[in-house]
């Protein structure tokens, strides 16, 4: 197993670095520069702030320094934002969307998950057709929907929580329903799925012809593989959810990481940009491990090489 | 009184295609140690016949319209759930076509084999696994000890069909349903399986209910025979009566397509046609447009009554041909007819 995750980690470090290079090189080739704004700036000016963060260089020895800066630990400076690092604006705002990802995570599993094995055992009676309609409009609403609604409805009209700002716990509670009830959806649907697969077997008759009980046969001889569907998309899940989201940021006002993603991208802000993929890739990259790892926990059919 | 007796077992589906009358009124009775052969063509009713007993049928689409299984005085398709699962895996057991799919991929064996010691009987965990170990050395599966922990997918199919006869005798059960158990397996390893199945029925003294459609296995193994087409009950009796005297054309023909019977380097016979499409009401017997013998009217009614010729064995007394002749004279008349009327075309 040792092996296993030394190999991925490897492999997962080839992945960042092809993923480094492939951001970098077009971040490089976007027309315009970090620099360039509305008011003309003297040439001797721009000349000299290109020499502070390194532009007057060939694109090859950027590329090497830069990389070096990065296998350190050390992002470089914001290219817009004076006096910031890229690395401090990761250390203010990602605990930030951390917080509010696991709120919104342990949300979507502690509902979704329940739901879709529900769903599926009672499969075909109102007890599907009324979480799995819910969770068909989840998906269908955008979370900018959901968002307004929610705000609308529990802080404007109820008036019972907070509808912006990051200051205490109440503030969570919104944002991390609409990003959660999105999640749960889906979590809802890929369970249901799952434990209908597992339902359907030949070997839930053998079960059944043993004399069995049905709740047994649902937790000891379907759960296990009837959650696999889920745990495959909880990797990707899990490395959005808490690298945060832009919009339900955005609707909340909260100084989390998903606003810095555009952000970056707006304002040709290089480092940022090139700082926050790698992080987002990292994350997603040690996701896909974990999951693989339950994975074949899970699944004895499957083995670590 | 006999261990089991099904009297006008009914299962039918509703589809959406229509009502598929998969097993439409079978009757036959089991007394303890018996083994009753169920033959018949794929799409036959033989399984479903087998999973209505154990009321294993999914449900909807399938319903059991009528009939009794009376087992130990009480009904088998009347009790409620929970009298059944007393009786599942306890009292009947059964094993499956497929033992690929048949155990648990994500489960060890030890797990499964103990499963239905720990629901019906009052055990520790140690006691039955020490249980589980036996039953795999009773089906001759080698350092069963160790064995016993690894997953199905570490066995081959043979090994597996084992597993399965160790899992369904562990009880110790009265009757044990086996629903083609060879099927699925290779030619060398079918006989070996067989083999196993007789000897843990002599050593526990089980009844045995065993569908197959190889000829062979019933003669070599069985004491009664029931033979099915298209839901029905064609002709029933002992093994003796049913091979050497049969007397449905259907059981007839049944037997000639038995492969070892037939002349070497001859062509295999086979039953021209197709099993009826159960979904469409049948009238009178069920094999008539297969029937190779000279046809006699036309088939009326719901079906031919069933007629005891002598004491156990009964067919479906179809009136709609001349079944007089024995099959041989028939096929031969057959061959001639075609070769003249090939001739007659050219």
């Amino acid at each position: 197993m040792l092996k296993f995750i030394a190999m991925r980690l490897l492999q997962g470090v080839l992945v960042l670095l092809g993923i480094y290079a492939v951001t970098f090189l077009l971040v490089a080739a976007t027309p315009g520069s970090p620099f360039s704004s509305e008011r003309a700036i003297a040439p001797e000016i721009l000349a000299q702030i290109e020499a502070f963060y390194g532009y007057d260089r060939p694109l090859g020895e950027r590329f090497i320094t830069s990389l070096g800066n990065f296998v350190q630990g050390e992002f470089g400076p914001s290219a817009v934002y004076a006096n910031r690092t890229v690395t401090q604006i990761i250390a203010e705002s990602f605990p930030v969307s951390l917080t509010l990802g696991s709120i919104s995570l342990g949300l979507a599993l502690l509902l979704g998950v329940p739901a879709g094995i529900l769903a599926a055992v009672k499969r075909n009676t109102w007890l599907d057709y009324i979480p799995m309609s819910v969770s068909m409009a989840g998906i269908c609403l955008p979370t900018f929907v959901m968002g307004p609604l929610l705000a609308l409805v529990f802080g404007l009209i109820l008036q019972w929580l907070p509808v912006a700002g990051w200051y205490g716990p109440e503030f969570a509670i919104l944002p991390a329903t609409t990003l959660g009830l999105y999640y749960a959806a889906y979590f809802a649907r890929l369970t249901r799925g799952g434990m209908l697969e597992m339902l359907n077997q030949d070997w839930v008759r053998t079960a059944r012809a043993k004399g069995v009980a049905e709740s047994t046969i649902i937790w000891k001889h379907c759960l296990k593989g009837g959650l696999i569907p889920a745990i495959t998309f909880l990797g990707p899940a899990l490395a959005g959810i808490i690298s945060g989201s832009f919009v339900v940021e955005t609707i909340f006002q909260i100084p989390g990481l998903g606003q810095w993603f555009v952000r970056a991208a707006l304002n040709r802000d290089d480092f940022l940009v090139l700082g926050l993929t790698v992080l987002f890739a990292a994350m997603i990259v040690l996701m896909n491990l974990l999951v693989d790892i339950v994975q074949v926990a899970l699944n004895p059919r499957l083995k670590y090489d | 009184m006999p261990l089991l007796d099904v009297d006008d077992l009914t299962t039918w589906f509703h589809t959406r295609d229509g009502v598929v009358r998969a097993v439409d009124g079978v009757s036959f009775s089991l007394d303890r140690g018996e083994t009753l052969g169920i033959v018949g063509e794929s799409g036959s009713g033989k399984s479903v016949t087998c999973y209505s007993l154990m009321r294993l049928i999914p449900e909807p689409p399938g319903r059991i319209e009528r009939g009794t299984a009376m087992y130990d005085g009480r009904d088998l398709l009347q009790m409620s759930k929970q009298e059944l699962r007393k009786v599942r895996g306890d009292k009947i057991s059964m094993i499956f076509q497929d033992p690929m799919t048949s155990l648990n991929p994500y489960l060890r064996i030890s797990t499964q084999l103990i499963e239905a010691l720990q629901t019906h009987r009052d055990i520790d965990k140690k006691a039955a696994l020490n249980k589980a170990i036996e039953a795999l050395e009773e089906v001759g599966i080698p350092g069963a000890s160790k064995r016993v922990f690894s997953y199905p997918h570490e066995f081959s199919g043979g090994m597996r069909q084992r597993v399965m006869i160790a899992m369904a005798l562990i009880t110790e059960p009265d009757l044990l349903i086996a629903d083609e158990p060879t099927t699925a397996l290779d030619v060398t390893v079918q006989a070996q399986i067989m083999d196993i199945i007789k000897q843990r029925q002599n050593d526990l003294g089980t009844a045995v209910i065993l569908v197959t459609h190889d000829l062979g296995v019933v003669a070599g193994s069985c004491d009664k025979v029931l033979v099915m087409y298209g839901g029905r009950e064609m002709e029933s009796g002992s093994v003796e009566q049913i091979f050497h005297h049969p007397r449905h054309p259907y059981t007839r023909a049944l037997q000639k397509t038995i492969p070892s019977l037939q002349e070497k380097g001859q062509e295999l016979f086979t039953i021209p046609g197709l099993p009826p499409d159960v979904s469409k009401p049948i009238h009178g017997c069920a094999f008539h447009p297969r029937c190779p013998y000279p046809k006699i009217g036309q088939p009326e009614g719901e079906r031919p009554p069933l007629e005891e010729i002598e004491p156990g064995h009964c067919w479906s007394a179809c009136g709609y041909c001349d079944s007089s002749a024995p099959i041989e004279t028939v096929l031969a008349k057959a061959d001639v007819d075609a070769v003249e009327t090939v001739e007659g075309d050219a």
